[in-house]
């Protein structure tokens, strides 16, 4: 990271946890969902860069969000940490055992197998009385390593506990952007012949990014569930990832902090306009997406990825 | 052997209300490499449209086959204008990008139609029964059978017979075929590749359209059906392979079997079932039953 | 003439019905420079793909420096030692000439297992030194920072070669180097290619359709007809070679004139 991102990270990281004791109760809450999905736009960035487009990455943010549920539930575990971890790496667990099948796919047949994938867990759900069926499942209350606030303290808590997680995990992405098996994703994109006859697995390479997403998609699951409350099968459903999926297209893969700005604008304006005008939010969203695609191609693709391909890295 | 028949027939009729959704999806994936979340949408609007029209003419006692032809020529203009709208107005303006790039354009223009629907038709649901009830039952054995899902069948069955007769044997069939198989070749040879790639759009809505008006009789035309629809129709298309008539026949056919099947006997699977057939056909055959892949030179 | 570098005994490949290789059976000397010429369809490029486990033969064997490195996956080959160059340019568009050699060269020094892909840093000083080093060696330097899907095509084939040379390989296999370069141009490029790979004192495998060209750089060639090896000697044997002229290369005369197709 070169200075000034790195002073840049760090002040709106500052304004944010600042933020955090000053905005009313409904702001932060916004904040907290807006920032645990941002989770799982990083993590479809991380794909995005490679090429890769999952129509199904609601299948990890709902195991995640299950996890939750259910330990909490049945395994009688409160810890708001643990619970989170355990979420994500569920998810990364999934995901590594799919990955040997899924990294052997591209462009429209990889979304299509991760929208089917993630479409039997709602089959599954849906239809599974034990967890909830249609209904799904109240998360219990959390606590924070044995803190136990409630109320508006509850609330502030999980905000400062997502802040912490999608920090810790916007600089452990970003090492990742910058590492040689991060760094190719773009290679990859272009040309996977070469990479392979360069003597590089790109199957694997693919896996690693599957489990990585999977594992940040996990995390936001299980985080939204904590600050929701309840999880239900829709956090499976193909709409869910589609959603994913806009942010991602709208905040670009240039950096990873526009995952959580992407994230934060996205729920700012599905909130604003569910109050003003409930008829039109599809049509606004599907305006922006439109927009976006035609007119500012760059998010799409290459001309932002191409600021921060490695540039980073001292100049020789 | 009367469950067996039962899951032939339910199987049947399921198949061949998915052939029709999923045929104008994998002519318009086949022809433009587009995979049409929009679909849903055409679908939608086929239902929507069917759905008021049928009551309003029903309500005034008018002749009933005069009903069945109106659901159908009204979808089919619904379709018309809803695709070319598409076309001219949006994908035209993507060709060429990436497929994924092209998806998520159908999808921003699905998002927008969804809210359309609710414009125009409001949030309510509607209801378009009479078709079904004026069609009758038949009794077959101990089976009861309504008319309406027969000739579903043979609708569906007509529609594969007219795809096949008019991609082997028309003039426009031969035209796709050969776009289909080498876009830039067929360009080089003189085929206005822009003109192909409007009629196949506008075709393959209107084919959205005609599933959702024959369909709208037998489900409650409400919101979210095309959500429903498009993932459905996906899950088909991919286990026959995208773009392929054929496939698209028989992946209607496994899909719709399978269903019945559970249906009557594991209801507990019956959604988690196509999902898992889809995963389980893109194992072993990643592109799908009728699609070969095809290995890269160097 | 010490033990060879590269050993092919009885190789073959069978597509259905079809030989694209049979009975090849070959031995290069390190440091070697071999040309191979044959019609389009022959088995050069198919011999080339089975040495480098692109494709996996239907029969026989390859060793590499005395192992067996038959039918391996091909980048635990080009780890062992044998690198390529494609027909068509195989470079990254979105990247600059620079960045491309870096991945190339960074690639190379990798350590293999995830851990170590995820610790290495895309531009440690070794691979950014190599890179600069193979930029100048081929002297494309003056692209460095221009787009790799923008350069003249010459210069993609400049920079294909060098990515392949990255890492260090003991045996470098070219598969037509100079395709889609004008007549003019070839020998230029062909002279840049040879004098890099010489002071790298690396054996090099070239198929080339031009027969000034193998004249020019060959030692030994290698006559590919119908999957098989026909004629195997020195460059003005093998050309003088009656089978050869009928089958491949044509009188003398028309050579120049006909390689132009071979595109």
């Amino acid at each position: 990271m070169v200075r000034g991102d790195r002073i840049a990270a760090g002040s709106a990281f500052l304004a944010a946890a600042v933020a955090g004791f000053m905005l009313p109760d409904w702001i932060i809450s916004l904040a907290t969902i807006a920032f645990a999905n941002g989770l799982v736009v990083l993590g479809l960035i991380v794909m995005w860069r490679a090429g890769l487009v999952s129509f199904g990455q609601a299948l990890y943010y709902c195991m995640g969000g299950y996890a939750v549920a259910l330990i909490g539930r049945w395994g009688g575990v409160t810890d708001a940490f643990l619970l989170v971890l355990v979420g994500g790496l569920s998810a990364a667990g999934i995901s590594f055992v799919i990955g040997f099948l899924l990294a052997r796919y591209r462009e429209i047949f990889f979304a299509m197998l991760s929208l089917a994938l993630s479409m039997i867990l709602y089959g599954l759900l849906v239809k599974t009385e034990s967890l909830g069926s249609t209904d799904g499942l109240n998360v219990i209350v959390p606590t924070f390593l044995g803190y136990a606030p409630h109320q508006e303290k509850l609330i502030v808590a999980l905000y400062f506990l997502v802040l912490v997680v999608c920090a810790t995990a916007a600089l452990l992405v970003g090492a990742y952007f910058r590492s040689l098996a991060g760094a190719l994703a773009i290679p990859v994109r272009d040309n996977e012949l070469r990479v392979e006859f360069l003597g590089m697995s790109v199957s694997r390479l693919i896996h690693t990014k599957l489990v990585i997403s999977a594992l940040l998609a996990g995390t936001g699951g299980a985080l939204a569930a904590l600050a929701v409350g309840h999880v239900d099968p829709n956090m499976s459903y193909w709409t869910t990832s589609g959603e994913f999926v806009f942010i991602t297209i709208l905040a670009g893969a240039g950096s990873v902090g526009a995952a959580f700005v992407g994230s934060l604008a996205f729920e700012s304006v599905r909130s604003f306009a569910f109050a003003m005008l409930p008829q039109l939010w599809e049509i606004l969203l599907g305006s922006v997406l439109l927009l976006t695609i035609l007119f500012l191609p760059q998010g799409l693709g290459s001309l932002i990825e191409r600021l921060h391909w490695g540039r980073e890295a001292k100049a020789p | 052997m009367l469950n067996a028949f039962a899951v032939l027939i339910d199987g049947l009729v399921y198949a061949a209300y998915l052939f029709i959704v999923a045929i104008g999806l994998t002519l318009i994936f086949g022809v433009m490499k587009i995979l049409n979340v929009a679909h849903g949408s055409f679908f939608t609007f086929g239902a929507y449209g069917a759905a008021s029209a049928v009551g309003i003419y029903f309500n005034r006692g008018l002749p009933e086959a005069g009903g069945y032809l109106l659901m159908v020529v009204l979808a089919m203009a619904l379709g018309l204008v809803l695709g070319l709208i598409l076309e001219r107005g949006i994908m035209r303006w993507v060709y060429g990008r990436d497929e994924v790039v092209m998806a998520l354009v159908t999808y921003a223009a699905f998002l927008i139609l969804e809210d359309v629907v609710i414009l125009i038709w409001g949030p309510g649901s509607y209801a378009a029964y009479q078709p079904l009830l004026s069609a009758g039952n038949i009794e077959i054995g101990e089976l009861i059978l309504s008319n309406y899902d027969l000739g579903l069948i043979a609708v569906a069955a007509m529609l594969a017979a007219a795809c096949y007769w008019g991609l082997k044997f028309t003039r426009y069939g031969r035209l796709l075929t050969a776009v289909i198989f080498d876009r830039e070749t067929a360009a080089a040879f003189g085929i206005n590749v822009r003109v192909v790639y409007t009629v196949t759009f506008v075709i393959g809505a209107m084919l959205g359209a005609l599933g959702g008006a024959i369909m709208a009789p037998k489900i409650a035309v409400t919101l979210g059906i095309g959500v429903e629809v498009i993932v459905l129709a996906f899950a088909v298309v991919a286990i026959g392979g995208m773009g392929s008539i054929e496939g698209a026949f028989a992946g209607a056919l496994i899909v719709g079997i399978c269903r019945a099947a559970t249906v009557h006997l594991f209801p507990q699977v019956e959604l988690f079932v196509i999902y898992a057939v889809m995963a389980l056909v893109l194992m072993i055959r990643p592109y799908g039953l009728f699609v070969r892949a095809q290995p890269r030179k160097i | 003439m010490s033990s060879p570098i590269l050993s092919v005994q009885d190789l073959g490949k069978r597509f259905g019905s079809l030989f694209a290789a049979r009975d090849i059976t070959v031995s290069i000397p390190a440091q070697q420079t071999v040309g191979v010429i044959g019609a389009n369809g022959a088995g050069k490029t198919t011999f080339i793909n089975m040495i480098t486990g692109h494709l996996r033969p239907t029969k026989g064997t390859i060793h590499f420096e005395g192992r067996d490195i038959t039918a391996l996956p091909s980048r635990q080959i080009k780890a062992m030692g044998i690198s390529r160059s494609f027909q068509v340019a195989q470079i990254f568009p979105s990247l600059t000439v620079f960045e491309n050699m870096c991945a190339a060269a960074a690639i190379g020094r990798a350590p293999k297992t995830l851990i170590g892909h995820v610790r290495t840093p895309l531009r440690s000083q070794e691979s950014v030194a190599e890179a600069k080093t193979l930029l100048e060696l081929f002297q494309i330097a003056p692209y460095r920072d221009s787009l790799a899907a923008t350069l003249p095509q010459g210069i993609r084939k400049l920079l294909d070669i060098g990515m392949a040379l990255a890492g260090a390989p003991r045996l470098l296999l070219l598969d037509e180097p100079t395709s889609g370069i004008s007549i003019e141009e070839k020998f230029d490029l062909m002279q840049i290619v040879m004098s890099a790979l010489l002071s790298r004192k690396i054996t090099v495998l070239f198929v080339e359709h031009d027969m000034d060209i193998i004249e020019g750089f060959a030692e030994r060639v290698l006559a590919f007809y119908d999957g098989t090896v026909i004629a195997d000697g020195m460059p003005a044997a093998t050309l003088a070679d009656p089978r050869v002229q009928t089958l491949i290369s044509g009188p003398k005369l028309r050579s120049a004139v006909g390689t132009g197709a071979h595109v």
